[in-house]
């Protein structure tokens, strides 16, 4: 069971955001940087399967060379290699520009399933995993907060609008990760020296054969970037008993925020 | 010169920084309250790695440098005085001298299980007559026949009075030197052994959540083998598993000052007095000021030690330095964390009032600041 990892690095979620003095673009200099949580999900599962099942653990990366950051992390945690595709052209480009280069780095590596984050915390787009799955031609079932292999098919129980569903789907296939799939392990000491010696490989756009030129089209161009307005404090609803506050409530809800 | 730590340095401190975070900081509190050692707690540390850091692969550890180990404990530090004690007692003095003074039988009966954190090792060595003059130690070992027989007691042993307690290295005295000093002889003894007995020791002002005991040896027999080492080493083998020892009490330092600090500028830039963040007055601006540099100076110092520990340089001079400065700078960053959080520091809601407290063994434990002046003093040539 080979599987392959989609991973992206992204700014730690409890890294206090500022944006540039450009407008269009966010400070980096104090940012920690972190393995997308939901690409965490990934990885730890590519390795419970790995463990069940036998086979590999390839993580691959479209990022700066930064990104390798990441990479050493999960192979810290267990993965047995690491690829990271790294161009200058690449920066600014678009959620299926990126999908486009991971599936044609995909087609170079062997694998079973794929599995990637839902979406990356950073830029919240949902879109890479999917377009991936559709560019290499093969079934995604996405959000998947369990799965299961036998015989060459995955089945998997996804979260829907208040449900879960259970979908099933042939190898090779991709998968997409929702919080409850697992709880990822730490990177142990150990691990994080054995990861010194795993494989990583730096790729570019031409190593993939892939033309840079067809690439600028894909460029998104930032316009303004805007903080979100502040939130208001709360409202202390007044009352002697529960009744009255709860008349208060309701009397705020239906008179002021008229939400009925 | 090269302040860089290497990627895997910097990825054991991001590793073991978020464990701390996630695994330690929310029950940190709650144990210390409850004055209670934690195996569960103890057997993760052990998962990710944190004890034999510094044991070759061989006999079960972790294969690392001086220095990665001192940067895990720190970060443990960091947030909880207690588990940091439980790691920097386990790795220094617990397996230390197992691993540097012990024979290949000895390492591979015992080492596996501590290097796991499955098990924990004490180092019985403080008597209730025997702090800083170790000369006023009471405990005899004598040869009888193909058994070692000790009497004595020993207090305030870390580690050693847990469900997880495998034993404890004892230093005893085994006879007189030429020089009309008694000679001392390290033995290693498992619990369970009749005769010896391990007793918890409550009512602790810090650590309160580590495993702290007092020992008894009633004619207890130990086989022959026993032996750490040779007889007549147990001096020199105490020296060098403090000389190490004395890095893990500086990070220990460096770490609890380095969380104190942060909660102090976190509460420093949140509370409003007379209209502004109280960060913005130059009384507590400069606190906080002074701790930041405070803070810097020691971890280059402990630093610059670990390095040259790891060269195989001379380092107990600067391990000293660093045992006594970094264990201050806590002293002085928890003592401002403390004032500026006001009122609110002097209540267990907040972690400050357990780093103020944790901080206070540092100048105590492992050589007082008394005794490392006396070390420096000596090495400069006084």
């Amino acid at each position: 069971m080979d599987v392959l990892v989609l991973l992206k690095q992204v700014p730690s979620t409890e890294s206090i955001i500022e944006i540039a003095g450009d407008g269009v673009s966010i400070k980096t200099d104090d940012l920690k940087w972190v393995i997308n949580p939901y690409d965490e999900l990934a990885v730890e599962e590519a390795l419970r399967l790995r463990e069940a099942h036998g086979g590999t653990v390839t993580i691959l990366t479209v990022g700066r060379e930064k990104a390798a950051e990441a990479i050493r992390t999960a192979l810290a945690m267990g993965a047995d290699k690491g690829v990271l595709v790294s161009d200058p052209v690449l920066e600014g480009c678009d959620p299926l520009c990126t999908a486009k280069v991971l599936a044609a780095a995909a087609k170079e590596i062997p694998f079973d399933l794929i599995i990637a984050g839902q979406r990356a915390v950073d830029d919240d787009a949902y879109m890479v995993g999917s377009a991936v799955a559709e560019a290499l031609g093969i079934p995604s079932i996405t959000m998947v907060i369990k799965e299961e292999i036998s015989e060459n098919r995955i089945q998997c129980q996804k979260t829907i609008d208040g449900g879960v569903a259970v979908v099933e789907a042939p190898l090779p296939a991709l998968i997409t990760t929702q919080r409850g799939l697992n709880e990822p392990r730490y990177a142990s000491l150990p691990g994080i020296m054995k990861a010194k010696k795993k494989p990583l490989d730096s790729k570019t756009l031409a190593d993939l054969g892939l033309d840079p030129q067809t690439f600028t089209a894909f460029k998104m161009k930032i316009v303004a970037l805007n903080p979100p307005p502040e939130r208001k404090g709360g409202q202390v609803v007044e009352g002697e008993t529960a009744q009255e506050k709860a008349r208060e409530l309701v009397r705020i809800l239906h008179e002021e925020a008229k939400v009925f | 010169m090269d302040f860089d730590l290497s990627i895997e340095q910097e990825m054991i401190r991001k590793e073991v920084r978020k464990f701390a975070k996630k695994e330690i900081a929310p029950i940190a509190a709650e144990l210390d309250e409850n004055e209670e050692f934690s195996s569960s707690i103890t057997r993760k540390m052990g998962e990710i790695g944190l004890f034999g850091m510094i044991v070759s692969e061989a006999y079960g550890g972790q294969g690392l440098d001086y220095l990665s180990y001192i940067i895990a404990v720190e970060e443990i530090a960091r947030v909880d005085g207690s588990q940091a004690a439980t790691i920097a007692a386990g790795n220094s003095l617990g397996i230390g001298p197992l691993y540097y003074f012990g024979n290949d039988a000895q390492k591979k009966r015992y080492l596996p299980k501590l290097c796991s954190g499955e098990a924990l090792w004490g180092f019985g060595l403080t008597e209730p007559t025997a702090g800083s003059d170790a000369g006023g130690s009471k405990t005899t070992a004598v040869l009888e026949g193909n058994e070692w027989i000790l009497n004595g007691s020993k207090i305030f042993i870390t580690n050693a009075a847990c469900d997880l307690s495998l034993g404890v290295t004892v230093q005893a005295i085994t006879g007189t030197r030429p020089n009309g000093k008694p000679e001392y002889t390290c033995f290693l003894v498992e619990h369970g052994t009749p005769g010896f007995k391990a007793v918890p020791m409550h009512r602790k002002l810090m650590w309160r959540a580590s495993s702290t005991a007092e020992l008894y040896f009633d004619n207890v027999r130990i086989p022959k083998e026993n032996i750490l080492g040779n007889k007549g080493d147990g001096f020199h083998q105490m020296l060098q598993t403090l000389d190490g020892g004395r890095l893990s009490i500086a990070a220990m330092g460096l770490g609890g000052a380095q969380g104190a600090y942060e909660a102090g500028l976190k509460y420093a830039k949140e509370r409003q007095q007379f209209g502004q963040p109280i960060s913005k007055f130059q009384a507590i601006a400069f606190k906080l000021a002074d701790c930041a540099m405070e803070i810097e100076c020691a971890r280059n110092l402990l630093y610059k030690a670990c390095w040259l520990r790891d060269r195989k340089r001379p380092f107990e001079k600067e391990a000293a330095m660093a045992k006594l400065y970094c264990s201050e700078v806590m002293g002085r960053v928890t003592d401002h964390a403390v004032q500026i959080h006001g009122g609110y520091g002097l209540m267990k809601e907040y972690d400050v009032e357990r780093f103020y407290r944790d901080q206070k063994l540092l100048e105590i434990g492992e050589g007082t600041s008394e005794v490392q002046r006396i070390v420096i003093s000596r090495y400069i040539g006084c």
